[in-house]
């Protein structure tokens, strides 16, 4: 299985249109990578289809970085 | 009498992205035949539906601006379009908006400014297009507008929206009485719950889908390529006897009593 991280990447690199070294585990969605309210909408049902998992809206209000979005990820496989 | 569109021209309103219900209808009149026309909400939409037009690799396809919150830029869209085209054979209205904090808890604490917002862009923009389409639909045609159960019954957390597209359907039929005369129905297909960007932003949207898959009559919920050809079916001659309606198109769902 490729690591959660690269494939949490390519989606991003995909939807927000920026380079993969921007797309580290600090960096927030909306401060470092440019995404409105719209993209993190987007961001989430990419990332509930490509892990086959629901992202409630709770959890997905507490994902603000990279790293947030790995980490909750990696808790539910 | 056929469901092919070959030599005709349809306006798509409202596409967001590959999920959007707009989509689907753009790929069920493609797959007909029909030359298509999108519109886009303002340059943060713009470059997605170019994306998305491209995989369509139809060289006839037209993008063009059309933020229906401004008078100017539909008379502006249309007109252009007239000038592009000459004709055109319907409209696909898939187009409503609600601030956030409005589609969740109760409804009775909506704002005046919420309230307008949500009925200015979800409901009197049809009424604003369908004016200005129909200078550009001289042979006639269709329009066909997205509306929602929410707006005849009540949703849990769909609020404002639900009192707009109440709001729009009673559009949908005052606009069928004004423009049957020149040959131009206007009908509203009734989606079930299907998973697009707009609908995320409805709250606890996943359980929603999960009572649609459990107790609708068809056990499933509703796709994109259902609405696609439902719509395909009030553009097409097939439906000439009807104006006016909503349809549903949501597994039965809205036959239940609860």
């Amino acid at each position: 299985m490729t690591d959660v991280l690269e494939r949490v990447t390519k989606i991003i690199v995909d939807r927000l249109g920026v380079e993969e070294s921007q797309v580290t585990l600090e960096a927030s969605f909306k401060d470092d990578l440019g995404a409105d309210s719209l993209d993190v909408v987007e961001l989430v049902m990419e990332l509930e289809d490509e892990f086959n998992m629901e992202i409630s809206d709770e959890e997905a209000e507490k994902i603000v970085t990279v790293g947030d979005a790995v980490n909750y990820i990696k808790s539910r496989m | 009498m056929t469901l092919s569109l070959k030599g005709r021209t349809y306006v798509i309103m409202g596409v967001a992205n590959k999920r959007s219900i707009a989509w689907g209808i753009a790929r069920s009149l493609h797959a007909a035949g029909a030359r298509l026309i999108f519109t886009y909400a303002g340059e943060r939409f713009e470059a997605g539906v170019r994306e998305l037009v491209d995989t369509l690799e139809d060289d006839s396809a037209l993008i063009l601006p059309c933020d229906v919150t401004k008078d100017e830029e539909i008379t502006q869209c249309f007109a252009e379009i007239k000038e592009k085209v000459g004709v055109i054979h319907g409209v696909a209205h898939c187009i409503a908006f609600a601030n956030k904090e409005d589609l969740s808890g109760e409804y009775m604490n909506v704002s005046r400014e919420g309230f307008l917002l949500a009925h200015n862009i979800s409901s009197y923009s049809l009424t604003a297009v369908a004016r200005a389409a129909k200078e550009v639909m001289a042979e006639g045609g269709s329009i066909v507008t997205l509306t929602y159960l929410g707006g005849e019954r009540v949703v849990q957390n769909y609020n404002i929206m639900g009192v707009a597209k109440a709001s729009l359907d009673a559009s949908v039929k005052y606009l069928a009485n004004d423009l049957g005369k020149y040959g131009i129905r206007v009908n509203a297909i009734s989606a079930g719950p299907i998973r697009t960007l707009s609908a995320k932003g409805v709250s606890d949207f996943n359980s929603i889908l999960k009572e649609i898959e459990e107790r609708a009559p068809l056990r499933r919920t509703t796709t994109q390529e259902e609405v696609g050809d439902t719509a395909l079916f009030l553009f097409s001659d097939l439906s000439r006897g009807i104006t006016g309606e909503i349809i549903h198109v949501d597994s039965g769902y809205h036959i239940l009593a609860r």
